[in-house]
């Protein structure tokens, strides 16, 4: 299936998604410049991670305006996916195409690490490959991860399942102390209304290959491939 | 005319960064600080010269760009008017 991966000025994981689509799962994929807005040939589209637009303003802020972006309203509209992760996540908060924001993490240090996460939601078209309560091993790498929604925000996504992942320990215990940044009721990822954005702040892209330290990431992408060749072609365009 | 945006963290959401200034200052003996939060200042330099015009603008640039209405809350002044240095 066609896969688009976004690039930002500063966006710095497109190479690693275009990699990992491309070379490892064999899908047709090509890159998107943030000034196109024809995404037509495209089933599914990537918002990799990085420091778009240097983070000035607000971590995703100026991406969330660009032209692109402003595209992605249609794209959902007409069956596309759409994948943010990391600086994607922040962007498609920013662009209020997923509720909350990513906000400074509460122990001011940027965090490099591996986590783990429990598969709240395993009905989307990112997790159907999954089972609910899997434990995931994915690394993160951010400053600005702590999810932030207010309360009504937080009891909606609750109540219409769209939690998809959340920190845990190995056990899969969803604890405080396996939340890196200091994240709303330890949520690392969401979707959206339709299930057909998810926003997380985890790499699959780099946990996509043994030699990488894990394949995790890459169960994403095969629930999505499988998603899209049991629908058929998806897109009506 | 020139305009001055503030944008600060909403009430009620935690500021790391603020408590972490805080605690530098207490280190070098300012125990008096009860509380500090760390917000923006957005200088602007704007054409035209209706105020009322240009408040209503910078509003609406905060509400599109310059704060996220999710965290933060703004406030909007015009510093100066007319030709630039003259107050």
């Amino acid at each position: 299936m066609r896969f688009g991966v976004v690039i930002f000025p500063g966006t710095w994981s497109d190479c690693d998604f275009h990699y990992v689509i491309g070379e490892v799962l064999h899908q047709p994929v090509k890159y998107v410049w943030h000034r196109d807005t024809d995404l037509g040939d495209l089933d599914c589209l990537i918002l990799p991670g990085g420091f778009s637009y240097g983070d000035y303003l607000r971590a995703g802020a100026i991406a969330g305006r660009s032209p692109v972006v402003e595209a992605l309203p249609d794209f959902v509209a007409r069956g596309g996916y759409v994948l943010g992760s990391c600086n994607g996540f922040q962007i498609l908060c920013e662009a209020g195409m997923l509720p909350g924001a990513l906000m400074r993490n509460e122990c001011l240090q940027y965090r490099c690490q591996s986590t783990h996460l429990f598969v709240e939601n395993a009905e989307t078209p990112f997790t159907r490959g999954l089972r609910p309560g899997q434990v995931l091993k994915m690394p993160i790498s951010h400053g600005e991860g702590k999810y932030y929604a207010d309360p009504e925000t937080l009891r909606t996504l609750k109540a219409r399942n769209r939690i998809v992942f959340r920190y845990c320990t190995e056990a899969g215990d969803v604890t405080k102390d396996a939340n890196p940044n200091g994240s709303l009721e330890n949520i690392a990822g969401i979707v959206n209304e339709g299930g057909t954005v998810l926003g997380l702040m985890p790499h699959p892209e780099r946990a996509a290959e043994t030699a990488m330290g894990g394949t995790d990431g890459l169960l994403l992408f095969h629930s999505l491939v499988g998603s899209l060749v049991e629908d058929g072609s998806v897109l009506k365009r | 005319m020139r305009a001055r945006v503030f944008v600060r963290l909403k009430r009620g959401i935690l500021d790391p960064q603020g408590a972490a200034v805080k605690r530098a200052l207490e280190g070098l003996g300012y125990r008096e600080v009860q509380e500090l939060r760390v917000g923006k200042v957005l200088e602007l330099e704007l054409e035209g010269t209706d105020r009322g015009q240009a408040h209503g603008r910078l509003e609406e640039m905060c509400r599109r760009l310059l704060a996220n209405p999710v965290t933060e809350e703004f406030t909007v002044e015009i510093v100066e008017d007319g030709a630039r240095g003259v107050r």
